[in-house]
């Protein structure tokens, strides 16, 4: 990494963007963290309903975990070209790590749908356990707002490297923020979706 | 970069079978969170680079991580765990 020396911390030999970044995430995690022990012990307290059909709805979601997972590929792919100093290059992966992103949002909105034609609101569901839709939307909405707010940071990223406007310890940060977000879906996915499947009959 | 993608991928498939095959929701939970806690290790180690920066960044971040989750979960598991015993 080619950076001043005075913008380093010495003990962690990280330069301050990426330390910055690093904090954000690990208060951020705290915040989903929250939201999931809130969701566990809502779970716990009540009959929680399990609508979740194998298929379509795991095979979907499931869906959607593998495009996330590709796209933190892509992410890793563009940060190497960024630090090799292949500016198209890097512009290309995060573009498409992006278009992952969309990809995911578009399929995440097309569950919210189908959920919501089924009667599913934040307050009430035809399954009982009312807070079932208001953890749901909360959680899962909270991760699809980080996915989008990934998406705009990534195009923003991509086309300033591309100009020279930002440096390659710029692109390393999103990254971190994409892999974030990826990370925290590993979480959401198990304990929303998996834990939730309807019992096969 | 490919194998620990390819990892996480195979990691993820074990979860969605252990969904299909529907075991007992206790070790269901432990099972999944243990997948989950090791590809977020995954995660971290290589697509963050957390494994080849210095060990002191993973010392400053992730046991204060580690400690404020289990605070949580202390305070409200056996909280959680006396409603489940009060439900009708």
């Amino acid at each position: 990494m080619a950076h001043a020396a005075a913008q380093e911390n010495a003990l962690l030999d990280l330069g301050r963007k990426k330390l910055g970044m690093w904090l954000f995430l690990v208060s951020d995690a705290l915040t989903f963290a929250a939201l999931l022990v809130t969701y566990s012990y809502l779970r716990l307290a009540n009959d929680w309903p399990h609508p979740f059909d194998f298929s379509p709805a795991i095979v979907f979601s499931s869906a959607m975990t593998f495009v996330l997972l590709s796209s933190s590929l892509t992410m890793v792919f563009g940060v190497a070209a960024a630090h090799a100093g292949d500016r198209s290059r890097a512009m290309k992966h995060i573009l498409l790590t992006a278009l992952g992103g969309v990809v995911f949002v578009v399929l995440h909105l097309m569950e919210w749908r189908h959920l919501i034609d089924e009667g599913v609101t934040p307050f009430a569901n035809p399954w009982g356990a009312p807070l079932f839709g208001g953890t749901f939307y909360l959680i899962t909405g909270l991760h699809m707002t980080h996915v989008i707010i990934g998406v705009v940071y990534l195009s923003v990223i991509a086309f300033g490297f591309r100009r020279g406007k930002f440096d390659s310890e710029d692109v390393e940060v999103a990254g971190l923020y994409w892999h974030f977000v990826d990370l925290v879906w590993m979480f959401v996915f198990p304990l929303i979706y998996l834990l939730s499947v309807a019992p096969s009959g | 970069m490919l194998k620990v993608w390819a990892g996480l991928l195979a990691l993820t498939l074990i979860e969605v079978l252990l969904a299909y095959i529907q075991l007992a929701p206790g070790l269901m939970l432990t099972l999944l969170m243990a997948f989950s806690v090791a590809k977020a290790a995954m995660i971290m180690g290589y697509f963050m680079h957390l494994k080849f920066d210095k060990p002191a960044l993973t010392w400053m971040l992730v046991p204060p991580l580690i400690a404020c989750i289990v605070v949580m979960i202390a305070y409200l598991l056996p909280d959680s765990m006396r409603a489940l015993s009060l439900r009708p």
